[in-house]
């Protein structure tokens, strides 16, 4: 099945995580969710307002997802190890989409501070899964602290920029053939994630490429084809890019 | 009284007050939060036992959409 997806000892029928921000509203998120066929969806990590009635965030999700808290607005390894043990006391799960961010402009992840915070959440048993820079010998460290999957970006966080340096990727799947990697972040439209998908990534995480768009639920729809294509795709194997012409039709016969 | 840091907040409680005694001042859900207290955090089971102190920095989560 082109979608059955391993991680960590669970099985999901999607390749495709997503988000859960930005959305204009709960039925929207709800109607993307669905449409985009993801197992699992990220959550953020966030103080309880004082002054006013909340309702539970999480009662808007199907309860059969995989929630998959996330350490965002996390500067430095203390953060995101505080924030993920938070998460796992209110969640009562290991699972932790790690994230420690190196500056407010880019958004760009602090790799050192993140290898640094997962060696530490391995250590405490938790399934970290880290988001880091698209950088092989960082994924290499990454995978040597006991995360279980790696998780580079395509471009920076919201972006929508899409596959920026398809070189990095297709090194990194080469190299770390049996590694499971989840492109997270600057996805844009369909073709991105196909993009990802045909150069070996094992799954893609977004959010704002179908949260901001015109119709969330008919994107989530396409980003769920497109991974499903790309995947296919990357298993058939693509045919040799050449720089001249390769005739498909017989030249010799041909009428003179 | 006792002042303390609640999410960021300074607040001033009555003394002798239980971390899950100011949930309840707070009207703060209890359900599906974690609760840390000078950065270590406190299991649910052990709010009604843990003590709120001068100076004390407490904070409160929940989960919000995010990426």
């Amino acid at each position: 099945m082109v979608s059955r997806f391993d991680l960590a000892g669970k099985t999901f029928g999607s390749r495709l995580i997503i988000g859960t921000g930005k959305y204009r509203s709960f039925d929207e998120m709800k109607a993307a969710h669905r449409a985009s066929g993801a197992e699992m969806v990220t959550v953020a990590v966030n103080r309880v307002p004082l002054d006013r009635k909340t309702e539970s965030f999480l009662d808007h999700l199907d309860p059969a997802m995989q929630i998959l808290p996330n350490t965002a607005g996390c500067y430095d390894a203390e953060h995101a190890i505080r924030t993920a043990r938070l998460a796992r006391e209110a969640l009562e799960t290991d699972w932790i989409k790690l994230e420690v961010i190196g500056d407010p402009v880019t958004l760009l992840p602090d790799n050192e501070q993140t290898l640094e915070a997962a060696r530490v959440l391995v250590k405490e048993g938790f399934i970290v899964l880290p988001y880091f820079s698209d950088d092989l010998i960082m994924a290499k460290k990454l995978l040597d602290a006991g995360c279980p999957a790696v998780m580079p970006l395509a471009a920076p966080i919201g972006s929508g920029m899409g596959v920026q340096n398809p070189s990095n990727l297709r090194i990194m799947r080469e190299q770390l053939p049996d590694a499971t990697i989840i492109v997270d972040a600057g996805v844009g439209v369909p073709s991105d994630a196909a993009i990802a998908m045909e150069l070996g990534a094992d799954a893609i995480l977004m959010n704002t490429a179908i949260a901001e768009a015109g119709d969330a639920e008919q994107m989530a729809t396409a980003m769920k084809l497109a991974v499903e294509a790309g995947r296919l795709a990357y298993l058939s194997g693509r045919m040799p890019k050449r720089l001249y012409a390769s005739a498909s039709s017989p030249i010799a016969g041909a009428i003179k | 009284m006792v002042t303390i840091i609640l999410n960021g907040e300074k607040k001033e409680i009555e003394s002798e007050v239980t971390l899950d005694r100011l949930l309840d001042l707070f009207s703060l859900p209890k359900q599906r939060v974690a609760v840390e207290r000078n950065k270590e955090v406190v299991r649910k089971s052990e709010w009604p036992s843990t003590p709120i102190r001068e100076s004390d920095v407490i904070e409160v989560i929940h989960f919000v959409g995010g990426g």
